[in-house]
C-alpha cells in the first residue's frame, strides 16, 4: 500500500476532469486519477456540439438559452445554476477556441453554429442556431483539445487507477473529505491519496441499461463511492433516452443529424413528429421525441418485420452536406449496418444516454451532504454531478457545455480550498473497505457469474424503467434488482491474479451498477408524476404541487448490516421563470 | 413492444439485415501472463456468433462466458475512444470496428497485441512510450501576443487544411504497424507526426518551426520509408503517409 499526498485530486479524465485539472494544476499540486487513459473517456463520443449564445449566425442571447434549459428540464432545473450555465457558455466556447479547438467556421471566419433540439429563439418561437460544433465529432475535439492543454500545463496523471472509495471523516459532526482510495490496474496495488480537496468527474452510469450509447466503462463509480459513504444522490430517476440510437446496438447518431435537416419517419413514411411537436417537430426535446417514437411503435407504425424501430431519413440531404457535417455517423451506419445513408434511411430506436441525476452540488461544485450542508473539500462536476442544470431532461449540447463550465468552476474552487485548508487526518485503516472488497471477490468460491447478473440487470432495466414506466414495472425492477444484489454476494471471478485484473474490476463495477440501479428504481417509484425523462403511464401529468422538488436518496445501514434507501426531497431554486405547460 | 404487421413492404428484410444464423468461429488468441508463465502461447476458443457482430463482441463472449482471465482494453465499442487496437488476422484494426463477416470467419481469426510496444498481459501493451512520443512534438496550440476578446478568426479553407489530422484518436494502430518503429522504438512514429501536422498546418499556430526542428531529428520524419502500412491501418481513414510527406516537404521548403 502506498500513500500519496496532493493538494487536489481529480477523479476522472474526461471533459469535466481535464477542464478542472487545467485550472487546479495552475493553482495547486494536483493529481488526476483515471481508470482509462484520458483520451479514452466518453466525452470523445459526443457528437453534435456545445451550446452558447454567441449569436454568430443569427440573433441570440443567454437569457433565451437559460429559458430553453429550464423549459427543457421541465422546470426541475435550479434556475440560478441554469443562468450561470448559459452566461458562462460564451466564454467557455471562446476559451476552448483559444486552447486550439478546431471549430467549424462561418464564411466570416467566426465559429459556425447549427440548430439543436429544444434550443429556440425568443422563448420557443422557432429553432435557433446555437450549437457550436466541429463536424459531428465535437466531443472528440473537446477531449483532444483539453488533453493537449493538460500536456501543455504539465498535468500529472495516474492512468488506469480505479478510485474505489471516498474517505469521509466526521469532525465535530461535520463530514469532511480526507482523500480517496484507488486500485492500480497494472499491479493490483492499493494506493491512498490523501488530499485537501477531491473533485469527482468520473462520468455517467448508463451501463445498467442494455441498449445504451454509453461506453462499457460508464459504471457510476464516483456516484457509488460517495453513496456508499452516506452521501446523497439527487434525482436519480431522471435518465435521458436519446431518440436516435442505432437499432439494437444503441450507438449514438447525433441530434445534429436532425439539426442538419434529417427527418424521423414511421413505416408509412410519415413525418410523425409533426403530430407531437408542431413547432419544433424533429427538434423537440429528447424526452418528447423518444416518447413519440415509442408511441408510433406501440401503435403499430414501427418499421421492420418486428415493427420495433423507426427511420432516421437523411436521403434528401445532399451527399456533400453529409460528408462535411455528419461524416462520423454516416460512417457508423455503413460500418455497423451496411447501410448507405445517401440512399437509405437508418433504422433507429431510443438509447439510454445520460444521467440527469448524480452527486448533488451547489454552483461552485461543492458536494452536499444534505439539502444545505457542504462537505468541505469535496467537489463534483459533469455527468457524475447534479447541480442541477438539467432538471428532468437535459437539452442536447448542454452536457459538453456543463463539463466545461462546471469542470472549470470545480477545478478553481477545489484548488482555492486546497490553498487555505489543512489536510484532514486519514481514518485508521483507510484502505480497509477496498482491501476487503478486492480480497473477498478474488478469494470467493461463489457460483454466480458477473456476466449473468449484469445481463439480467440490463434486461430488467430496459424492460421496466425505460421511456415508459408504471408502478408495476418499476416494482418488478426493484424486486429483480434486490434478487440480483443478493446473488451478487455469491459472485466470483476467474482471474485471481494481480496484474491487469479486469475480471475483478468488472465485478466491482457491477456492484456499483446494482447499487445505483436500485436507487434509480426506488426514486422512480416514489415520483408519482410525469416530468421530463421520467414518464409514468399511471401518472401521465406533471404534478407541481407535490413533486416540484428534487429527490435526495440516502443509503441507510441498519444495526444488522442490512442497507436500505431513504428518500428525502429538496426544493427547486426558482428565480425568474414560473412553471408553464411544456409544448414544442 | 413488438407489433406484428401485415404490411408486405415491411416483411422484406432491410438492407444489411438479411437473416443470418449464428455461425461457429474460432478465435486464436495470443495469450501472455507473466504471473503464470514467461512464454506467450496461442489459445483457441470456439464460439457461436452472429457474423454481423464485432470482433470485440467475440472477445467479450470469451471473457464473460468462457475465460475471465482474457485481458484486453476497450471502452466505447464504436471506434471513437481508441482503446482496442489489436492485430487481427495480421492487420492492425480496432476490434470494435471490425465485423466478423468482413474477415473470413471460415478460418480461425487470429488476435494478437499490436507490435513494437511491450506486451504486459494478453492483448494489453505498454502505451507509455507511444504517449511520450506524442507529448514530445508539442501537441498543443502555441500563440504569442495578446489574446483577442472573441475567437481567433480562421477561414473555412484554413480550417480544412488540417482537418484530416484532427481525426486522430491515438489508438496507435498506425505507429505499431510501422516496420521502422518495430526495429527502432526511438522513432517518433506516424501518430506523433500526425499530431504535429495537425498544429503545423493550423493557421492560428505559431510554433511550426519548433515542431519541424523536433521532427528534423534523426528519429524524426526522415525515418519514414513510405510503406503506407500506417495509412492502411488507420481506423479513422486519415491519410497518414501523406501527412508525413507534407511535414517532410515543409521541412525542405519551410513553408506551411
Amino acid at each position: 500500500m502506498k500513500i500519496h499526498k496532493y493538494d487536489t485530486v481529480i477523479v476522472g479524465a474526461g471533459g469535466a476532469g481535464m477542464r478542472a485539472a487545467i485550472e487546479a494544476t495552475k493553482r495547486s499540486r494536483t493529481a488526476v486519477l483515471t481508470k482509462l487513459y484520458p483520451t479514452r473517456s466518453h466525452t470523445g463520443a459526443a457528437q453534435g456540439g456545445m451550446a452558447a449564445a454567441l449569436a454568430n449566425v443569427e440573433e441570440d442571447n443567454w437569457e433565451w438559452h437559460t429559458f430553453d434549459t429550464i423549459k427543457g428540464g421541465d422546470y426541475l432545473v435550479d434556475q440560478d445554476a441554469a443562468e450561470i450555465l448559459a452566461k458562462e457558455a460564451i466564454d467557455a466556447v471562446l476559451d476552448l477556441e483559444k486552447m486550439g479547438l478546431p471549430f467549424n467556421r462561418t464564411p466570416d471566419g467566426t465559429i459556425d453554429q447549427r440548430r439543436f433540439g429544444g434550443h429556440s429563439r425568443n422563448h420557443g418561437e422557432a429553432p435557433v442556431r446555437r450549437s457550436c460544433y466541429a463536424a459531428d465529432r465535437t466531443g472528440h475535439m473537446i477531449l483532444q483539445t483539453l488533453y493537449q492543454n493538460c500536456v501543455k500545463e504539465g498535468v500529472e496523471f495516474f492512468n488506469e487507477f480505479y478510485v474505489l472509495d471516498q474517505l469521509i471523516v466526521e469532525e465535530d459532526g461535520v463530514k469532511k473529505s480526507a482523500g480517496v482510495v484507488a486500485y492500480e490496474l497494472a499491479t493490483g496495488e492499493i494506493h491512498i491519496f490523501q488530499a485537501k480537496s477531491v473533485v469527482y468527474a468520473s462520468g455517467g452510469t448508463g451501463k445498467f441499461f442494455k441498449v445504451t450509447s454509453n461506453a462499457h466503462t460508464l459504471t457510476g463509480d464516483g456516484q457509488a463511492a460517495c453513496y456508499r459513504r452516506g452521501l446523497p444522490l439527487e434525482d436519480m430517476e431522471f435518465f435521458q433516452f436519446h431518440p436516435t440510437g442505432i437499432w439494437r446496438m444503441g450507438i449514438l447518431l447525433t441530434e445534429g443529424a436532425r439539426g442538419e435537416g434529417g427527418i424521423l419517419r414511421n413505416k408509412d413514411g410519415e413525418r410523425f413528429m409533426e403530430k407531437y411537436a408542431p413547432v419544433m417537430k424533429d427538434l423537440a426535446s429528447r424526452d418528447v421525441v423518444s416518447r413519440s417514437i415509442y408511441t408510433e411503435i406501440r401503435e403499430g407504425r414501427g418499421c421492420g418485420p418486428e415493427g420495433d424501430h423507426v427511420y432516421l431519413d437523411l436521403t434528401h440531404l445532399p451527399p456533400e452536406q453529409l460528408d462535411a457535417k455528419l461524416p462520423d455517423i454516416t460512417e457508423f451506419a455503413r460500418t455497423y449496418l451496411g447501410i448507405e445513408p445517401y440512399t437509405d434511411p437508418i433504422p433507429i430506436q431510443p438509447t439510454a444516454h445520460y444521467a440527469m441525476g448524480g452527486i448533488p452540488t451547489n454552483v461552485e461544485g461543492e458536494v452536499l451532504a444534505d439539502n444545505t450542508t457542504v462537505v468541505p473539500g469535496l467537489y463534483a462536476a459533469g455527468e457524475v454531478a447534479c447541480v442541477s442544470v438539467h432538471g428532468a431532461n437535459r437539452l442536447g449540447t448542454n452536457s459538453l457545455l456543463d463539463i466545461n463550465v462546471f469542470g472549470r468552476r470545480a477545478g478553481i474552487a477545489a484548488a482555492d480550498y486546497s490553498a487555505k485548508a489543512d489536510f484532514v487526518e486519514l481514518p485508521e485503516n483507510p484502505a480497509e473497505l477496498v482491501v476487503s472488497l478486492v480480497e473477498q471477490l478474488r478469494d470467493s468460491q461463489g457460483t454466480e457469474r458477473v456476466a449473468d447478473i449484469r445481463r439480467e440487470l440490463q434486461e430488467t432495466m430496459d424492460a421496466n424503467v425505460m421511456v415508459f414506466r408504471t408502478e408495476q414495472t418499476i416494482k418488478t425492477a426493484v424486486e429483480k434488482i434486490g434478487e440480483l444484489r443478493a446473488r451478487y454476494k455469491n459472485v466470483s471471478v476467474q482471474d485471481k491474479g494481480k496484474r491487469f485484473n479486469t475480471d475483478l474490476l468488472e465485478a466491482i463495477e457491477l456492484g456499483n451498477l446494482l447499487d445505483l440501479a436500485e436507487v434509480m428504481a426506488v426514486s422512480a417509484l416514489a415520483r408519482k408524476e410525469s416530468r421530463g425523462g421520467h414518464y409514468r403511464e399511471d401518472y401521465p401529468n406533471r404534478d407541481d404541487v407535490n413533486f416540484m422538488r428534487h429527490t435526495m436518496a440516502y443509503r441507510e445501514v441498519a444495526d444488522d448490516g442490512k442497507d436500505s434507501i431513504r428518500l428525502d426531497y429538496k426544493p427547486v431554486v426558482q428565480t425568474r421563470y414560473q412553471p408553464m405547460e411544456r409544448k414544442y | 413492444m413488438a407489433t406484428p404487421t401485415l404490411d408486405k413492404e415491411d416483411a422484406k428484410p432491410e438492407a444489411g439485415f438479411a437473416d443470418s444464423p449464428y455461425i461457429t468461429v474460432t478465435f486464436r488468441i495470443r495469450r501472455f501472463n507473466p504471473e503464470v508463465s514467461a512464454d506467450a502461447t496461442w489459445e483457441d476458443f470456439q464460439l457461436e456468433i452472429d457474423p454481423k457482430e464485432r470482433v470485440l463482441d467475440g472477445l467479450h463472449k470469451i471473457k464473460w462466458d468462457l475465460d475471465g482471465t482474457l485481458t484486453f482494453r476497450r471502452s466505447c465499442a464504436h471506434g471513437i475512444c481508441g482503446s482496442d487496437a489489436m492485430r487481427i488476422n495480421g492487420k492492425n484494426r480496432l476490434a470494435c470496428k471490425t465485423l466478423i463477416k468482413d474477415i473470413n470467419p471460415a478460418k480461425p481469426i487470429t488476435v494478437e497485441p499490436i507490435k513494437g510496444l511491450t506486451v504486459l498481459k494478453d492483448l494489453v501493451v505498454d502505451m507509455d512510450p507511444f504517449f511520450q512520443a506524442y507529448r514530445d512534438v508539442m501537441p498543443f496550440l502555441v500563440t504569442t501576443g495578446n489574446e483577442p476578446t472573441r475567437e481567433r478568426l480562421q477561414s473555412a479553407e484554413d480550417r480544412e487544411r488540417f482537418d484530416d489530422t484532427t481525426k486522430c484518436i491515438l489508438c496507435a494502430a498506425c505507429t505499431s504497424s510501422c516496420p521502422v518503429f518495430w526495429n527502432d522504438g526511438q522513432y517518433f512514429g506516424p501518430a506523433a507526426i500526425v499530431n504535429a501536422h495537425r498544429f503545423i498546418f493550423d493557421s492560428r499556430d505559431e510554433a511550426g518551426e519548433q515542431r519541424l526542428e523536433i521532427l528534423n531529428d534523426k528519429d524524426g520524419v526522415w525515418r519514414c520509408r513510405t510503406t503506407f502500412n500506417c495509412t492502411d491501418a488507420c481506423p479513422r481513414g486519415i491519410e497518414v503517409t501523406k501527412a508525413i510527406q507534407e511535414v517532410k516537404r515543409a521541412l525542405i521548403t519551410r513553408r506551411f
